[in-house]
């Protein structure tokens, strides 16, 4: 066990499988000066500019490319630097990436890892704090991951680096600097495992990515007016933790999903809808507005979900 | 380059004509499948451009790649795919080169170095860009080859794709096939700037331009440029000149074109062309006419088997979509 913050355990977990696998490699812009958040820094000295591959403001390139190095029997590790600019290799990720194996009936086989910094973070507007999470899940032949703590993001990109299909890899960027105890050298995470982030009884609340800590601070408030609500961090959309949801639910007997995304279309109805249908249990969502998020810090705040709103819609749930 | 068209190597343009023929007769039989309702999915055909795939992949190794556009078939057949399974494909029976899943346009043939016709214009550059990366990285020597259209050179992946090739040093090919058309619009309509190879020659790409109709100076362009590329050599480019005989897809009558057009394309189609050069050269009429004939009864039986060939297993729609999270087979 070593104490790392979530941004190192990422480079601890790429470096570690890139050690294990020489056809293992990272392309995107600024990687060869650490990328834009510091999450390969240092990594050119040990692995030179061939792994660590410095790339043009190219993104479709950067995925279609890392598509074709993928077929030939390389792992890629794209780098799309924001989730907002990956949009720009959507095509790539969807036409491309995802449909290779299914369309080309087997042939081939796109062992990739789409990482996209996600969320919001400070005074970052519009183009630079989405999370568009669903939108990746809904595309038959993605993994989708979203991981809340440094040993998840530690084991759940080796797992994804290990994984023979294409992963969109959805770090936080306002996780970064979160520090935690990581099972340093430990096999890889099984992806599709939700984790339990909190035991409760009262009530379920199915979250993932930032949301998680801030849903563990609200639990904490809502403890001291008696109610005592589990917490499921789901850690991977595509697939994800039914049976632990479903499991949680049924023996507290109702759900919140909570999401930093837009509530309108967002995964949490998928989850809701799950539960509706399945154990039929009130489920209530709590996302963001459908509002672009703003600059102005007090505007920008209007987007984000704090553990006040979730204490006040679980008690408008209990009301 | 000279010493060829002196001393022109009659078998290897006979291998050619005969790769030629191959690939129109493929396609006229895909073309008659599909009016019979037996080709459910669109047919792009490449009638009228087939020296540019003979040309080029008759300078190509089995471990070399191709990537290629929507229409495909003649750059799989010219790289060796078998021409049965390809018709089982379009017909969407078992035992297509893609199980069934692909149709005419996602055309692939991964265990010849054929890494897929694609949907999407412009797409296989960068896959190809990134094939050829990747290849380097594993230290493997091999010839990536990109075949696109000139509809191709107004997208973005064009400039991304050719300017990483470049940046890169990598051993890739580029082969715009210019038929005058990005889908049903005449190209130079919608294009600005004198053309593809100029703008190749803008990212450092060198660039030729080729009579895509003239097999012989397809193959000896393709020939110097592999070779260089087999030393070590970076991008390079081809220009094509040709013409699309046909339509955008078989179901497009390309009533938009001049009749003259038309008429003055069929004088200076590569089948016709290369008939004449060999006549010229001493080869007898009956031998290309047996070859002709043997590609076209060739391809009428791959109809045939395809046709008697069943649908996949239903199950097949839900295999390979993902390792992981993978949804399981419902009934």
């Amino acid at each position: 066990m070593a104490e790392l913050t979530y941004l190192d355990a990422g480079k601890a977990a790429l470096a570690e499988e890139m050690r294990r696998d020489s056809t293992v490699w990272a392309l995107g812009e600024d990687l060869g000066r650490g990328g834009v958040f510091g999450q390969y820094r240092g990594m050119i000295d040990e692995f030179g500019p061939d792994r660590i591959a410095d790339t043009p403001i190219s993104e479709a390139t950067i995925m279609g490319a890392a598509v074709g190095a993928a077929l030939v029997g390389t792992r890629p590790v794209v780098e799309m630097r924001f989730s907002d600019f990956a949009l720009c290799a959507v095509d790539e990720l969807v036409n491309q990436a995802a449909k290779n194996r299914y369309m080309f009936g087997g042939q081939g086989r796109v062992p990739m890892v789409v990482r996209q910094p996600m969320g919001m973070w400070r005074s970052s507007a519009a183009q630079h704090s989405q999370s568009l999470e669903n939108w990746y899940v809904h595309v038959p032949g993605l993994v989708v991951i979203a991981p809340s703590t440094p040993d998840d993001n530690y084991g759940l990109l080796k797992a994804a680096i290990r994984c023979d299909d294409p992963v969109v890899y959805l770090e936080h960027k306002d996780l970064w600097p979160a520090a935690d105890e990581v099972s340093v050298g430990a096999e890889p995470h099984e992806i599709g495992k939700a984790r339990l982030a909190r035991a409760g009884s009262d009530l379920t609340i199915v979250t993932w990515s930032k949301m998680t800590q801030v849903c563990v601070v609200a639990a904490e408030k809502l403890s001291a007016n008696g109610i005592d609500a589990e917490i499921v961090d789901l850690r991977s959309l595509w697939p994800w933790d039914k049976e632990m949801v479903l499991e949680s639910a049924g023996r507290t007997g109702r759900v919140l999903v909570v999401h930093e995304a837009v509530q309108v279309g967002g995964f949490g109805a998928e989850i809701a809808a799950t539960v509706a249908e399945e154990i039929g249990i009130p489920v209530r969502r709590l996302g963001g507005p459908r509002i672009p998020v703003a600059y102005s810090p007090p505007l920008e705040d209007m987007f984000r979900i704090g553990a006040d709103d979730i204490v006040d819609a679980i008690e408008k749930m209990n009301a | 380059m000279e010493e060829r068209r002196n001393q022109p190597d009659v078998a290897r343009i006979l291998g050619h004509y005969r790769t030629m023929q191959r690939i129109r007769a493929f396609e006229e039989a895909a073309e008659a499948a599909q009016k019979e309702g037996l080709v459910t999915g669109a047919v792009h055909l490449s009638i009228g451009q087939e020296a540019v795939a003979a040309g080029v992949c008759g300078n190509l190794e089995k471990t070399d790649l191709i990537t290629s556009n929507h229409r495909g078939h003649g750059h799989t057949l010219a790289k060796g795919a078998d021409p049965v399974a390809m018709m089982r494909e379009l017909f969407g029976r078992e035992g297509g080169t893609c199980g069934g899943k692909g149709g005419s346009m996602h055309i692939a043939d991964f265990s010849i170095g054929m890494l897929g016709a694609n949907g999407v214009v412009a797409d296989g550059i960068p896959i190809a860009a990134g094939a050829a990366h990747g290849a380097k990285i594993r230290g493997e020597k091999l010839v990536t080859v990109c075949f696109f259209g000139d509809g191709a050179i107004n997208r973005g992946p064009f400039l991304e794709g050719l300017n990483w090739a470049a940046v890169f040093d990598l051993p890739v090919l580029f082969v715009c096939e210019d038929n005058g058309y990005a889908s049903t619009t005449e190209t130079r309509t919608v294009t600005a700037g004198p053309g593809p190879s100029a703008r190749a020659e803008s990212l450092g790409v060198p660039a030729h331009d080729v009579d895509g109709n003239d097999i012989v100076a397809v193959d000896a362009l393709a020939a110097e440029l592999i070779g260089r590329m087999r030393n070590g050599g970076g991008p390079a480019f081809i220009t094509a000149s040709t013409y699309r005989l046909k339509g955008h897809t078989a179901a497009d009558p390309a009533a938009y074109r001049r009749q003259e057009d038309v008429d003055a394309a069929y004088e200076r189609e590569p089948a016709l062309r290369v008939r004449q050069l060999l006549t010229d050269l001493g080869v007898s009429i009956s031998e290309l006419d047996r070859i002709a004939d043997e590609a076209q009864a060739e391809m009428v039986a791959a109809a045939e088997t395809a046709k008697a060939t069943p649908h996949p297993d239903l199950r097949e729609a839900y295999t390979d979509v993902q390792d992981v999270g993978a949804v399981a087979w419902p009934n």
